[in-house]
């Protein structure tokens, strides 16, 4: 199998370029995707039988934890492989996925405080899976913190890289921490062993909304990590064209 | 159309949600196209300044 193609991506003209090109066929599927899953959840889904309309709370809280966890993941791949194989464009695209990521876990955070609180009378407990959550949420904000904190380029990648790699620890433990603990929050009902424990009414918009959630996150990632590699170049006159046509425009 | 928006006796919870969660996904994206905005700006100064310089 060629490598040509992984490496290609290192060089900053030609991600640029491909990340443009790319963008739109991630955003508009996002877009259609998220509304039609949120439509479907909010109105068309029918009502669960213990929790009445609260349910429909996991539309939004249960892809925004799955991209919480998909992102972070992402972001540590990316910072490896900038660490290992000293690609910046993959330094770029870890700094691009932090913002996203952080996002994801907040509001996965806070939906689940709202769905809590009238599900189990609290806003808040010191349950395994929240708090891990709530670590995830620390490590994407020290990324980012670290990042800005540091003004010399080359060592912000690599000391804000290794973070990302050390935090990693934290994915698997915030996933199976309602398998491993004596746990309040409800054990997975999708990815389990002996197939989705939920109706296929309910199932397909939350499937729905996943996919509009991953292309967006995608989508949103390419934007940042063109702005990344724009902000890394200081010559080079690839970005002469690249800037040409929009600053013309502006 | 008023038991749709009562979401039976959950609207707060329910509401707040979405609020927040499209809320967050539209500022991301705001964001994401703010910061490539000002960085094909600062890339074009920069560019600007380096053939105006002997």
């Amino acid at each position: 199998m060629s490598w040509a193609w992984f490496h290609r991506f290192g060089s900053p003209p030609y991600f640029y370029r491909v990340a443009g090109l790319l963008t739109p066929w991630f955003a508009w599927p996002a877009a259609v995707l998220l509304v039609v899953g949120l439509f479907w959840g909010l109105v068309v889904s029918p009502p669960d039988r213990l929790q009445g309309d609260a349910y429909r709370i996991i539309y939004i809280h249960v892809p925004n934890s799955w991209l919480s966890l998909m992102s972070y993941s992402a972001m540590a791949v990316s910072a490896a492989i900038g660490l290992i194989w000293r690609i910046k464009v993959a330094h770029a695209v870890a700094a691009a996925i932090a913002p996203a990521g952080a996002a994801f876990t907040a509001v996965s955070l806070l939906t689940g405080m709202l769905w809590g609180q009238p599900m189990w009378g609290t806003y808040w407990a010191w349950d395994p899976r929240i708090v891990f959550e709530l670590v995830l949420l620390f490590f994407f904000l020290g990324y980012i913190a670290l990042r800005s904190a540091i003004d010399d380029l080359n060592r912000a990648d690599r000391t804000s890289a290794v973070l990302a790699i050390v935090g990693v620890v934290n994915v698997p433990i915030v996933h199976y921490s309602v398998i491993w603990w004596n746990s309040l929050h409800q054990a997975p009902s999708v990815l389990r062993a002996d197939g989705p424990s939920m109706p296929i009414e309910m199932l397909a918009p939350l499937l729905v909304c996943f996919l509009g959630f991953t292309c967006y996150f995608v989508a949103v990632m390419l934007v940042r990590a063109r702005a990344e590699v724009l902000h890394r170049e200081r010559g080079g006159d690839w970005i002469r064209d690249a800037v040409a046509a929009h600053v013309d425009r502006a | 159309m008023s038991e749709f928006l009562h979401m039976s006796g959950y609207a707060v919870y329910v509401w707040t949600s979405y609020f927040v969660g499209v809320g967050a996904l539209l500022l991301n994206v705001w964001w994401a196209r703010r910061n490539l905005a000002r960085a094909r700006l600062a890339a074009a100064r920069r560019l600007a300044m380096r053939e105006d310089s002997p």
